[in-house]
């Protein structure tokens, strides 16, 4: 600790350099640096959230600027937590995470431990393989859209093509049965690569020699697989699922363009009932709430998955 | 980033200045939604700019995301509009929050006279609270919800034949809603020129409002009330009174027996679409469009013909249109209020009716040529005979979200009963109104 | 490697595996070539059944996308020939060009606020970012946690009170409001990112600047600045991309002023429904920047998306 950069440096610096540097000390310069970052940090995170955390025990509404702002104490949350569509709501959200994650994890593997065999023009492939996440999510959203029209969308005509189906007997978007799942395609299509690259780094990060003590040791290629590569890996998926979840868990703007929650509200994931909460219904007061609500969630299980994860890197 | 704009701006001024030889001429702006008539309208307002030398500009915002892009803009006291052609919901907010001017003194100042224009659109489009004499706008665009058809596939033998063979009935324009769901079913699905056709393509739209300006084109002709007692906020036993429920489960039952198929999610622009590329043999959307599909080349012409909403109990026919406002955040005003003055003028109404707008004033609508100037126009009269609107509550977006919510729930996701749907609502609403202090 | 280690998969693996992953590439495609080719067809190919893949390119979509248009009267057509391709394009449909269309003021919008934040990201962030590396900041740690938790948070939540804020403060629907909170958003990612790739410069490197007599600021600026350059120019492609990308923020917060592209692009109409083709000569314009920084940053991907967390 004593041996910082600064402590070092200065340890280095002659005496009479060390005069002229004084000038301006170690910690003005720090601050310096930092303070417009941490004024930024101030006025558009903090500020805002204590500001939410005030709302939220109030009937405000924003477009209702006559109307009398009343504390109604623990009211809004106390409705929000006991509005069974509300849980309906939380239910697909946890639908869309869940299968998200575990087809994210499964194609994302699976692609990486075969890019992992270093055939030649790989790094070109994983390049174009990783090309969707980086696009525009809404601009994603709304074009699948399209792929899934009945009758002229893309998606329908190839499943018909290899299905032998008509490809205007079922919708992706308007089926409750079927939109759920038409939300998680098109995320895994967008952010499997995501995954994909981070397990890329963890069997990267494996040591050959580790194998060749195995090959030693004459452990079969699949006990290797289990012992050594997942293992060893491990860590870094987790990762991979923490920075999905917390993703998936805010997602709006490509679930609101393809079924902006519909049909009905099968696919009405919390940020969007939440955006039709704050700036629709204009319940100011009542969508803080549910606001904090949401952030101490993903919070507070991202806490206990960090614990988690931090543990098998011990191991 | 700032004063770049401030600098800039005022250096626009000038130059506006020096041109007009004094600081009389404005750029306005004016919202309204993303449509035919909106392009009637650009058209219209060149004959102000040259009279006025005001310049205007046009923010035409498609109808999925106009309530919400205006609403917001509203709320945020944005200074893009000067004048709003806002759906006539909004006005309750627009008057209670602020947001409208109000028009009584300068209406009074330059003369215009509300009785000049058809009752039932002042009352809709102006006046908050309702029916009072206080305007927060002007009646700019007259609509409602009508139908139109397939006029050539009405008039074929073949089909005429079929229909009576299957009803006993004579295929013409229907007289009630259970005709209308007649007549639709026995398209669906029928083979017409080679080609699967279907019935009709009706409002399922779960965004904004279509499923409820859908809904309740049935609900209307079923005797549907908002309230027992007018003003009361009473709904227990209107909203979900026998005639709304069997009126909801007709509406369930047209979509799930006579719409094409992937018509979860539709609103006008699909209802259109649908019509136009000759899948439907009927269509619902507003009166508004109805000039531009008559001039469609492939559909329009002698191929269409158009019906008011069927009665069922009674008349009944869901109020769409909008009064012209403005906005009271706006820096231009007075030149706003200079082209609300001139847009009020007989001529300029009849001339806005000639290139497709609605207009809602008496010379226009009373003159005797007027039923005679468009196939449609008839209807549209009889239409206006017996529209209503949904709630006009300042908290009408509330509202309209809940309704939406247990309409697209039950009609098109297919949980629950149409009772339990609007006993739903009837709780949705009425926590609304306790929210609002209203009960 | 020897030739013959243990690890060094066979060739048939090689083989097998290359097949299957170009496969997926490939498939994974399919979608973004379809927006691309949707932008050469006109409508009735865009929407006719079943799809078309082989169809006459027009450039129709990409003048819908850039123009107004209105319907005209026969005579008036007839008495004003088409002066040039573009006008001949819309004549087929009996309209006239009057005007451009918005998606150029969007288009500009999305790089004035993107990279007006990224800019100030990079500054604010490089500036703290040698801070947290090189000196010793009481409670370092927590506020490092601090500014990435704000990532947790939905952008709707934040929205909220930006929203009333920004009404107080006029900048609501203003290209300085959108630039300030996009640096908001993204300066958790810029510090962290950039706090990694200035770790790695070598101490050694300012002790001898020091040394020779310069001070600490002239330090930064003339050796550790140089060395961060790679390191500065990938983290500012990450906070590029993000405010591109942008979508909740935008949707809310601005309507004709400041609005970016990603909230317009769906909402390009044509006469009667959404105009595909323009929707998809849009979304292949917007989208092209992002795929060719894309390609140009494969080296840097992993530490960005991962908030440095994962380096190689």
């Amino acid at each position: 600790m004593s041996d910082s950069p600064a402590s070092r440096a200065a340890a280095a610096t002659p005496p009479s350099v060390a005069r002229k540097i004084r000038g301006l000390s170690d910690r003005a310069i720090a601050w310096i640096f930092v303070a417009p970052t941490i004024f930024l940090l101030l006025a558009i995170n903090i500020f805002p959230l204590i500001w939410t955390i005030n709302l939220s025990f109030t009937n405000f509404k924003a477009n209702s600027p006559n109307r009398e702002v009343v504390n109604v104490g623990f009211r809004n949350y106390q409705r929000i937590l006991t509005d069974s569509d509300i849980w309906l709501n939380m239910q697909a959200t946890a639908h869309f995470l869940f299968w998200t994650i575990f087809f994210q994890v499964i194609i994302g593997f699976t692609l990486a431990y075969l890019i992992n065999k270093k055939f030649k023009g790989n790094d070109l492939w994983t390049t174009i393989i990783v090309l969707p996440m980086m696009l525009s999510p809404a601009v994603v959203g709304n074009f699948w859209k399209f792929l899934y029209q009945p009758q002229i969308g893309l998606f329908n005509y190839i499943i018909a093509f290899f299905t032998g189906k008509d490809p205007s007997s079922f919708e992706m978007l308007g089926s409750v049965s079927l939109a759920p799942w038409s939300i998680v395609i098109v995320d895994t299509w967008m952010w499997t690569p995501f995954v994909m690259l981070i397990c890329l780094a963890g069997l990267r990060s494996i040591p050959d020699y580790i194998y060749e003590a195995a090959e030693v040791d004459r452990a079969s290629k699949l006990r290797q697989f289990f012992t050594i590569t997942i293992p060893m890996v491990l860590p870094f998926l987790m990762l991979a699922v923490l920075f999905r979840g917390i993703e998936n868990f805010k997602m709006f703007d490509l679930v609101v363009q393809l079924t902006g929650g519909g049909p009905g509200s099968t696919t009405e994931l919390t940020s969007i009932n939440l955006k039709r909460e704050a700036f629709e219904k204009w319940r100011t007061g009542y969508a803080s709430a549910y606001a904090i609500i949401l952030f101490v969630t993903v919070f507070g299980l991202a806490s206990i998955y960090v614990k988690a994860l931090n543990k098998v890197k011990e191991r | 980033m700032k004063t770049i704009k401030l600098a800039s701006v005022s250096a626009l001024s000038i130059a506006a200045a020096s041109v007009a030889g004094s600081a009389q001429a404005d750029d306005l702006t004016l919202c309204w939604a993303a449509w035919d008539p909106a392009n009637a309208l650009v058209e219209l307002s060149k004959e102000f700019e040259s009279q006025s030398g005001h310049n205007m500009s046009f923010e035409f915002i498609p109808w999925p995301n106009f309530a919400d892009r205006m609403l917001n803009e509203l709320n945020s006291g944005g200074k893009l509009c000067d004048l709003l052609i806002g759906d006539s919901q909004w006005i309750g907010g627009g008057a209670e929050n602020g947001h409208y001017v109000k028009l009584n003194d300068f209406f009074d100042a330059e003369g215009i006279a509300m009785s000049d224009f058809a009752d039932a659109t002042v009352y809709a489009y102006s006046t908050w609270p309702k029916g009072t004499p206080n305007y927060y706008a002007l009646p700019a665009m007259g609509d409602a919800n009508g139908w139109f058809y397939r006029k050539d596939w009405f008039g074929r033998d073949d089909i005429k034949a079929a229909f009576k063979a299957e009803t006993g009935r004579d295929l013409a324009e229907p007289k009630s809603q259970k005709e209308l769901l007649e007549i639709a079913q026995f398209f669906q699905e029928r083979e017409i020129d080679g080609k699967t056709v279907y019935g009709a393509s009706i409002f399922t739209e779960r965004g904004s409002e279509g499923i409820t300006m859908g809904v309740t084109s049935a609900l209307y002709p079923w005797g549907f009330k908002y309230e027992n007692t007018p003003g009361s906020y009473d709904m227990d036993g209107a909203v979900n009174s026998p005639e709304a429920v069997e009126a909801l489960e007709f509406y369930k039952e047209f979509y799930e027996t006579a719409t094409p198929p992937g018509y979860t999610n539709s609103y006008m622009g699909e209802s259109l679409d649908a019509f136009k590329s000759g899948q439907v043999a009927m269509a619902m959307n507003w009166f508004a469009f109805f000039p531009g599909l008559y001039a469609d080349p492939a559909t329009g012409g002698d191929k269409i013909d158009f019906f008011v909403n069927p009665p069922q109990n009674q008349a009944g026919s869901t109020l769409g249109g909008q009064g012209i406002s403005v906005v009271a955040y706006s820096e231009k005003q007075d030149a706003a209020l200079e082209y609300i003055k001139w847009f009020a003028q007989p001529e300029v109404q009849a001339k806005w009716w000639s290139l497709g707008g609605y207009s809602a004033h008496n010379s226009v609508l009373n003159d005797p040529g007027f039923v005679d100037s468009a196939p449609f126009a008839g209807d549209f009269l009889e239409a206006m005979g017996s529209v209503q609107d949904f709630w006009q509550e300042p908290a009408y977006a509330e509202l309209l979200l809940a309704m939406q919510k247990r309409l697209h729930d039950y009609v098109v996701a297919d949980q629950g009963t149409a009772q339990e749907a609007l006993d739903k609502l009837v709780e949705d609403w009425t926590e609304v109104f306790e929210d609002e202090g209203k009960l | 490697m020897s030739s013959f280690s243990v690890t060094e998969p066979s060739r048939r693996a090689k083989w097998f595996a290359g097949t299957l992953v170009i496969l997926y590439a490939l498939i994974t495609m399919v979608p973004l070539a379809w927006i691309m080719l949707t932008g050469f067809k006109s409508p009735s190919d865009a929407i006719s059944y079943p799809p078309k893949v082989f169809f006459e390119p027009t450039l129709e979509g990409y003048v819908n996308l850039f123009t107004t248009r209105t319907r005209q009267t026969p005579e008036f057509l007839a008495a004003n020939p088409p002066e040039n391709w573009y006008e001949e394009i819309v004549r087929e449909y009996d309209m006239v060009i009057v005007g451009p269309s918005k998606f150029g003021e969007r288009f500009l919008n999305s790089v004035i606020i993107g990279f007006g934040s990224t800019f100030l990201s990079i500054f604010l962030g490089t500036l703290s970012a040698y801070a947290f590396s090189r000196f010793k900041i009481p409670l370092a740690d927590d506020l490092l946690f601090f500014i990435l938790s704000t990532r947790m948070m939905p952008p709707i939540a934040v929205a909220i009170p930006i929203f009333l804020m920004y009404r107080q403060l006029g900048l609501s629907d203003t290209h300085l409001g959108m630039i300030l909170l996009y640096t908001g958003v993204n300066i958790s990612l810029a510090v962290w990112l950039l706090k990694g790739f200035i770790d790695e410069i070598p101490l050694e490197y300012e002790e001898a600047a020091l040394i020779d007599g310069y001070t600490r600021f002239q330090a930064f600026y003339k050796v550790v600045l140089p060395q961060a350059a790679t390191g500065i120019a990938s983290t500012a492609i990450f906070c590029l991309i993000f405010a591109w990308n942008e979508y909740a923020f935008a949707v809310l917060l601005t309507s004709g002023t400041a609005q970016t592209a990603p909230p317009f692009i769906p909402t390009i109409i044509g006469v009667g429904g959404l105009d595909w083709p323009a929707v998809a000569a849009g979304a292949t314009i917007f989208l092209l920047p992002v795929m060719i920084f894309t390609i140009l940053l494969r080296k840097h991907l992993l530490r960005g998306i991962t908030f440095g967390a994962v380096r190689k």
